[in-house]
């Protein structure tokens, strides 16, 4: 084992508010410098997650540390070196963006001046400079989202909590936010992120753990939890829907696992075997019983791919309506 | 390192900047102790008659004394805010002095009731009333209602951060305040009450503020009867009694609640 360190380190955190358990023996390890993408539905105990690791939240029980730090025995030292961004923005919004990200800096004791300057750098950095002087009150949501991320990296911190950090913002605002999270892990921060967004995990996060009901259900890289779900993916859409069922019976020759189907949208996801020679013999069977097909293709699993077959259930961003979708074995 | 008082004066520096943001947080602040000094004034002031004195002068006090301890309600108010709104939190994640929090928010808030006190006094001075002592002593007076007001917005801070909405805890301040700023000595001398009521009224600590500022003042009326309860013979005394245990105790309780507070 090479002498990698780990950052951040969560060990069977417990957490119940009354019958609801937040979290249930829930263990992680983020390695210096690496980005662990932490992936859920909604109420899986993401959020309760990122509250104990930084010091807001008092587990039940287990243990936690944060650069070698104990976050129970020693928040304040733990705070010295973490920066938070919750998933609701908190941001004063009786201050200017300026006077909110100054007020940061004071209270990490940067000093007057260089809280002064770095606040006008992260304006800068994150695109706030002309609604610098406004008080946040008047801001967007984007904009907000935006300032308390800038809170979060005022002191330069080594280690990083976001919790949902592009929640909100629109496609360019979020590709700059990548942006931002990637310049920040190049300087070496280690970083931890929630997201619902399954690409964005593929896309920062070198270490993805898909958590649900309180505890981890998955852990890997992006391709290790793909390769999880196995094989590839052929989709097919058909120009009649009145065939679905044919094709879908056509189709179990071909098929290594459970064939999806979504009525709305004509369209049948069928896990296969690597290579062409599935798609070919779809093609050939489709064909052969007159079958119009609109489009045809195949496709590398997808995290949401990854996450329907661990849970049971799309992501929260996409859930389809009752009874558009069965799953046939 | 203890980094509690220039913390502090980061927090203070923040609240203060609200009300400059919020013009009618200060038109309020300053307009509504105006309006009472005028509306007590002339309206219970030709109304009601202590023989020998003006009834105006033997009032002031008793309003700079509710509306001080009205005054301490925006501390509960305004943290409850902070935490509804994840500024508690954010503040929970720095590297700051924890105390330096809830030090900021009362200290500011002592200053808002500096203001109050200032422009109620005007008020008071422009329509007729006057102190009759030296002005160390009227100044004794003013400090020691800012002391009380300042203890009981460590109580606010308390039920601020426990009951976590700001609506809630003006109603529920009101409902408590409203009564133990009436039935006082504020408004009427307490021998005129009804027994129940005058009993509670003289162990009250806003009759025993106010009992002290009006004599610091010189604005007892000449023959009013003498107390008769050791609070009200002791008002100044008593009063700090009243503040140090506040303080004592709810300082500590605002302080862990703060420790523990979320946001939801
Ligand atoms: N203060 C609280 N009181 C009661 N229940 C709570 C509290 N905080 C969290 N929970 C519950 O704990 C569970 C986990 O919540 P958590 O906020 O960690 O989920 P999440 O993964 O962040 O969800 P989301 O994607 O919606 O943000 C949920 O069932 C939630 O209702
Ligand atoms: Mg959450």
């Amino acid at each position: 084992m090479s002498a990698m360190t780990t950052t951040v380190l969560a060990e069977d955190l417990v957490k119940t508010y009354g019958d609801v358990t937040a979290l249930a023996g829930l263990s992680l390890a983020v390695p210096e410098g690496s980005v662990l993408g932490v992936l859920g539905p909604n109420g899986a105990g993401k959020t309760t997650t990122v509250r104990v690791l930084t010091t807001l939240l008092r587990p039940d029980s287990g243990r936690a540390e944060v650069a070698g730090i104990d976050v129970l025995a020693e928040p304040r030292e733990v705070r010295r070196r973490i920066g938070v961004s919750g998933q609701y923005a908190a941001v004063d919004e009786y201050l200017t963006g300026r006077e909110n990200l100054e007020m940061v800096g004071r209270l990490y004791h940067l000093g007057g001046d260089s809280a002064r300057t770095r606040a006008a750098e992260l304006l800068e950095q994150f695109d706030l400079v002309d609604a610098a002087d406004r008080p946040a009150k008047t801001y967007s949501g984007g904009m907000r989202r935006r300032l308390d991320l800038a809170g979060a990296l005022v002191a330069r911190p080594p280690v990083l909590f976001l919790d949902e950090p592009t929640t909100g913002l629109d496609p360019r605002s979020r590709g700059d936010m990548w942006d931002v999270i990637r310049s920040l892990v190049a300087d070496g921060a280690t970083l931890l992120l929630t997201t619902q967004y399954l690409e964005e995990a593929d896309q920062l996060a070198d270490n993805i753990i898909v958590v649900d009901h309180g505890r981890v259900i998955a852990e890997g890289t992006a391709d290790d939890l793909k390769t999880m779900v196995g094989g590839e993916r052929l989709e097919v859409v058909v120009t009649d829907p009145a065939e679905l069922g044919r094709a879908r019976e056509l189709l179990a020759t071909v098929a290594t696992g459970e064939i999806t189907v979504d009525a709305h949208t004509r369209h049948l996801t069928v896990p296969c075997a690597v290579g062409t020679a599935p798609l070919v013999e779809a093609i050939r069977l489709l064909d052969g019983a007159g079958i119009e097909v609109s489009d045809i293709g195949l496709r590398r699993p997808t995290l949401d791919d990854a996450f329907l077959s661990l849970t049971g259930r799309e992501t929260a961003a996409e859930q389809p309506t009752e009874g558009e979708q069965e799953v046939v074995r | 390192m203890n980094t509690f008082f220039p913390d502090a004066v980061v927090i203070a520096r923040r609240n203060l900047i609200k009300i400059k943001r919020i013009p009618e947080l200060l038109v309020f602040t300053t307009f509504q102790p105006i309006m009472f000094i005028l509306l007590f004034g002339f309206v219970f002031g030709a109304a009601i008659d202590i023989p020998g004195s003006s009834y105006r002068e033997f009032l002031i006090a008793g309003i700079f004394a509710q509306t001080v301890v009205f005054g301490s309600t925006i501390t509960g108010t305004a943290l409850a805010e902070d935490m509804q709104k994840g500024i508690i939190d954010r503040f929970r994640t720095l590297p700051m002095s924890e105390s330096a929090v809830l030090a900021g928010r009362t200290f500011s808030d002592l200053l808002n009731n500096v203001l109050v006190l200032i422009v109620m006094a005007l008020t008071g001075l422009a329509i007729g009333w006057r102190v009759r002592t030296s002005l160390g002593e009227a100044l004794l007076g003013f400090a020691l209602l800012l002391v009380f007001a300042y203890s009981l917005s460590w109580v606010m801070a308390y039920v601020g951060l426990r009951v976590r909405s700001p609506e809630i805890v003006a109603n529920a301040s009101f409902i408590v305040i409203f009564p133990l700023t009436f039935i006082a000595n504020t408004f009427v001398q307490s021998e005129q009450l009804p027994t129940p009521l005058r009993i509670f009224a003289e162990w009250n600590p806003v009759s025993s503020v106010t009992q002290a500022a009006r004599e610091l003042f010189g604005n007892i009326p000449p023959g009013a009867p003498e107390p008769t309860t050791w609070a009200l013979q002791n008002p100044i005394i008593y009063t700090l009694m009243w503040a140090v245990a506040a303080v004592a105790v709810f300082a500590p309780l605002a302080l862990r609640r703060y420790r523990g507070a979320v946001s939801r």
